[in-house]
């Protein structure tokens, strides 16, 4: 059963060929065999298998979603009513929200089934998964390889078929980028498209839920359910939600694929370099044209999103004070005590360094020269994006430099850290949607193909990554020991 | 050395929605402590705001009553800091773009016209309250005040003693409970400031070193606190010391304030646009809208009860400090039909010292507009003296029932019945010669004497006018 997609699962549901209860059973077992991969924080067997009972009864009365009674998990960044939720850290191990995100609320009310809660980045600051208060998850390509984050524990549970599908959030990368390491579609949305309302803030501007699957067709159908205007978030906007799946199968004879030059120079990986190349072959088979373009401002996107990010978190953080929930010190004697403490002993180093360069580039003095400026270069940008994209319909190009680098590689540069985030940080400083699409590998690692889209064209480009995947079965490999 | 004293204003003015600047919650006051905070006021993870369009439609409406530019663009910014009472670390105020530009407010000192300006007003919200005492030595918090909405309206430094910083205030008060979006409730702390004080030689340009003093909530307070910082300020520099730049707290037992820190002590507050909340679009059309609803302030207001009802200008002064009183002066006018200056009397008079004395507002006086207008109809028409209007006020006052139920049930109405009057009056004149004989004889005194006696055999009843006019026309004869 975990060889097939979402979408085919749903159509076993539906003709009752197995229940919502087994399939349920399957994959709580499946998770149980594969702990070595630390991609759950939190597993809910009794809460999965309650609304398993109650997703097999709605199929019964003819009730039923695409999405009823499939087997799902959530990374830990979403709150979720009655489920511990941590977002990766100390400061919140034993968070009990009273209240469920929006996108949480999507799932349940669709009837679909959650198995637990996925491990992450503490508070998603991180491309590997290491930052994690519950240990580092393991790439099922390769233990000894990251699966690249923030997403990490969605992209690796996906990918080693521990649930079918999953959540993640993408604020500079989080979904694409370990997608691409795992082996995985996912697609971050344009900002906006998905509430934010429940899904714990790093950087407020930026942050994007969206799905990570096994294929384009199952990003439609999770899309359809979690896109969409939420009041309780103002942020997010009102334009109709299109049927995502209806538009899968269009040709893509005459598509304009745009390859920025910046895309494809110095720093990415020859052999990746050579993968992309031949799925870009792929849709010229398919009827695309080929156009070069330039976007020039490209460069400026990771010291802009290390000044804009770090800025807003510095502020979203500050709320974990250990006065209301989350960690608190032992026997504080006096209030800075008790805010020094909490918050030295509750974050990890990651937070904390992003939490003190943000707050320095809002420092008054400061605040002119970073975050003003890194704002401007934010709107050059998007700029950027809204020239190429005038000119092509959609444009290419890689999602990571290399494939997936070993566990404890990076942990000690940080700047080398954040360039692995080089290729996807742009996307979300211009807010245009994304994907990463499974497209090879290289000495038996993943490659991820990206596609970048205009604003609100998440539909095109699922039928962009839908009709490569009708040609290619990258997607539908399985790591070793996972089969 | 002559000195003068400049004076500035920060007031913060708690818009009176139904509902917080960012949550659903409730903002009555008083409630059991965090009762009206939910999951947006406590700053729990995951949770956004949503701007309540009530508390914007009010700085607009204040906007436009001070003659203020209205930004069509404004923005939300965080203003960093740690405190147990502020739940997310930071408070959702404006900085760079307010959403009321600069406008003006007059006040009057010794029967002159002063313009005071107003460089912004901008929305923010409330913290919480920490709570020192029943804890035995740890702070409670209490967070239902958290996420209340403000209106923080910042004067220019126009004003030159603490008597013209008290008619500001006081002004600026009158304004926000005219236009219905602050209940002006000091105790409660929905109406309070903060004063930037400086001293500076008379006839110096430059202004002189400026200190804060924080959270004074109330018109006395204000005029105290500022000429002791003035009396402060002027010492310390003749003494040959110096003013530092800092934020002070009046203790308003000791009568006096206080450092509480200084300008190097100051918090960097780090403010940056919030990015969980939209720039606020104003269109014309809205601010059409506002001004066309509108309601007449205070000033106006004044005028019209000058040019159309003819009062005095302390009469005006009273039944104008609030609208509700305005209205129920005119309400009173249209229905009782008598003269305004009869209903303004009563108003003013009678009915003002009985709802003092109980504590109640106009709103929620015992005797309504119709009924008072019933009783004012009644002397109007000679029914009943002033005197025994009293008696009826009283019984008003005490039930429900209106005038005339009363008057008739007590048999109360005055005898204007020539006839009756002249019975009694002959009968006065017979019983009391030596009175008529001194009386005749030039002592003009003891008419009194008779008004009192004819009174009295009529129990207050007969029309003081008929018999004024009778005795005088019987004695004289």
């Amino acid at each position: 059963m975990h060889t097939k997609t979402l979408a085919e699962l749903s159509l076993g549901l539906q003709a009752k060929t197995y229940s919502s209860v087994e399939l349920t059973q399957f994959f709580l077992n499946r998770i149980d065999q594969h702990q070595q991969l630390n991609s759950y924080i939190t597993v809910t067997p009794e809460l999965a298998l309650a609304q398993a009972k109650a997703a097999d009864q709605r199929i019964a009365n003819g009730m039923s979603d695409l999405l009823t009674g499939i087997p799902i998990a959530q990374k830990d960044i979403f709150c979720t009513q009655g489920v511990i939720t941590t977002c990766g850290s100390k400061m919140l191990a034993n968070f009990n929200a009273p209240y469920s995100a929006t996108v949480v609320d999507k799932f349940n009310q669709a009837g679909a089934v959650m198995l637990g809660k996925l491990n992450m980045d503490e508070f998603a600051m991180g491309s590997s998964n290491e930052t994690s208060y519950f240990g580092s998850v393991k790439n099922p390509w390769n233990i000894n390889t990251v699966p690249g984050g923030s997403s990490g524990g969605s992209a690796a549970a996906v990918s080693a078929r521990l649930a079918v599908c999953a959540t993640g959030t993408d604020t500079g990368g989080s979904i694409r980028q370990p997608a691409a390491l795992c082996g995985i579609t996912g697609l971050k949305p344009t900002y906006g498209r998905v509430s934010r309302y429940g899904m714990i803030a790093y950087a407020s501007s930026l942050d994007q839920g969206g799905p990570m699957t096994r294929s384009a067709e199952d990003a439609a159908i999770m899309l359809q359910t979690m896109a969409g205007f939420d009041e309780k978030d103002s942020t997010s906007v009102d334009i109709p939600v299109p049927d995502y799946r209806i538009g899968l199968n269009k040709s893509l004879v005459g598509l304009k694929i745009g390859l920025p030059k910046e895309f494809f120079g110095e720093g990415l990986d020859e052999n990746v370099a050579a993968t992309l190349a031949s799925a870009i072959a792929e849709y010229r088979k398919l009827g695309a044209e080929i156009i070069d373009i330039s976007m020039p401002n490209l460069k400026l996107a990771i010291p802009a999103y290390y000044v804009i990010a770090p800025a807003e978190c510095s502020a979203n953080l500050s709320r974990f004070d250990g006065v209301r929930y989350g960690y608190r010190c032992e026997s504080p004697v006096d209030l800075t005590d008790l805010y020094t403490r909490s918050r030295g002993e509750g974050f990890g180093k990651e937070v904390k360094r992003r939490i003190l360069m943000g707050t320095y580039a809002l420092s008054t003095g400061y605040y002119d020269a970073y975050y003003l400026k890194a704002q401007k270069i934010r709107r050059l940008i998007s700029e950027d994006f809204k020239a190429a994209l005038a000119t092509v319909d959609v444009i290419m190009g890689p999602v990571t430099p290399s494939t997936a680098f070993g566990i404890g590689e990076k942990m000690d540069d940080p700047i080398a850290m954040y360039l692995s985030d080089i290729y996807t940080i742009a996307i979300n400083l211009a807010g245009v949607p994304a994907m990463s699409i499974p497209a090879g590998f290289v000495a038996g690692m993943p490659v991820g193909l990206q596609l970048i889209g205009d604003y609100f064209s998440e539909d095109r480009l699922l039928n962009i990554a839908h009709q490569y995947q009708q040609v290619t079965d990258w997607h539908n490999f399985i790591p070793t020991g996972f089969e | 050395m002559e000195w003068e004293t400049v004076i500035g204003l920060e007031v913060h003015a708690q818009l009176a929605t139904r509902s917080k600047i960012f949550s659903g919650a409730a903002t009555v006051y008083g409630a059991e402590p965090n009762t009206q905070a939910c999951a947006v006021d406590l700053g729990l993870p995951g949770v956004l705001p949503v701007l309540n369009q009530e508390a914007v439609r009010m700085a607009v409406i204040f906007g436009m009553a001070i003659e203020a530019h209205i930004a069509p663009y404004s923005v939300f910014a965080r203003k960093n800091y740690f405190y147990p009472d502020l739940p997310k670390g930071y408070q959702i105020s404006q900085m760079d773009h307010p959403i009321v530009g600069v406008g003006h407010l007059d006040i009057e000192i010794d029967g002159l016209i002063k313009r005071i300006g107003v460089t912004r007003a901008h929305l923010e919200e409330d913290a919480g309250k920490s709570l020192h005492e029943d804890f035995h030595g740890l702070t409670g918090i209490d967070l239902n005040r958290a996420g209340t909405p403000l209106l923080e309206i910042v004067s220019e430094p126009d004003m030159r003693t603490a008597k013209e910083a008290v008619a500001y205030m006081r002004k600026l008060h009158e304004l926000v409970r005219y236009l219905g979006i602050c209940d002006g409730n000091m105790q409660e702390g929905s109406f309070r400031c903060d004063a930037n004080v400086s001293v500076r030689p008379k006839g110096q340009v430059e202004f002189g070193t400026r200190a804060e003093i924080k959270n004074i909530n109330s018109f006395k307070f204000v005029e105290k606190a500022i000429n002791h910082e003035v009396e402060r300020q002027i010492a310390l520099i003749e003494s040959g010391g110096k003013i530092v730049q800092e934020t002070r707290l009046y203790d308003s037992v000791k009568d006096e304030t206080r450092s509480m820190r200084s300008k190097e002590e100051a918090n960097d507050y780090r403010y940056f646009p919030d990015p969980d909340l939209l720039p606020v679009i104003i269109d014309e059309a809205f601010k059409a809208q506002i001004k066309a609803e509108l309601p007449e302030l205070p000033e106006a207001k004044k005028l019209r009860f000058k040019a159309e009802y003819h009062l005095d200008e302390e009469s005006i002064a009273i039944l104008t400090v609030t609208r509700p009183l305005a209205d129920y002066f005119e309400a009173v006018y249209k229905k009782s039909g008598c003269e305004a200056k009869l209903c303004a009397n009563w108003i003013t008079g009678d009915l003002s010292a009985a709802l003092n004395k109980a504590g109640l507002e106009i709103n929620a006086s015992p005797i309504n507009a119709e009924r008072l207008s019933g009783l004012l109809a009644r002397i109007s028409d000679n029914t009943i003296s002033g005197k025994i209007a009293k008696q009826v006020f009283e019984l008003l006052w005490q039930s429900t029932a209106n005038a005339d139920d009363i008057i008739a049930e007590q048999g109360l109405t005055q005898i204007s019945d020539t006839g009756a009057i002249e019975t009694i009056i002959d009968k006065i004149i017979a019983d009391n010669p030596s009175q008529v004989e001194q009386y005749r004889s030039g002592k003009d005194k003891m008419f009194a004497f008779f008004v009192g006696q004819v009174m009295k055999a009529m129990q207050g009843k007969a029309n003081p006018a008929e018999v004024n006019k009778m005795l005088k026309e019987k004695l004289n004869s």
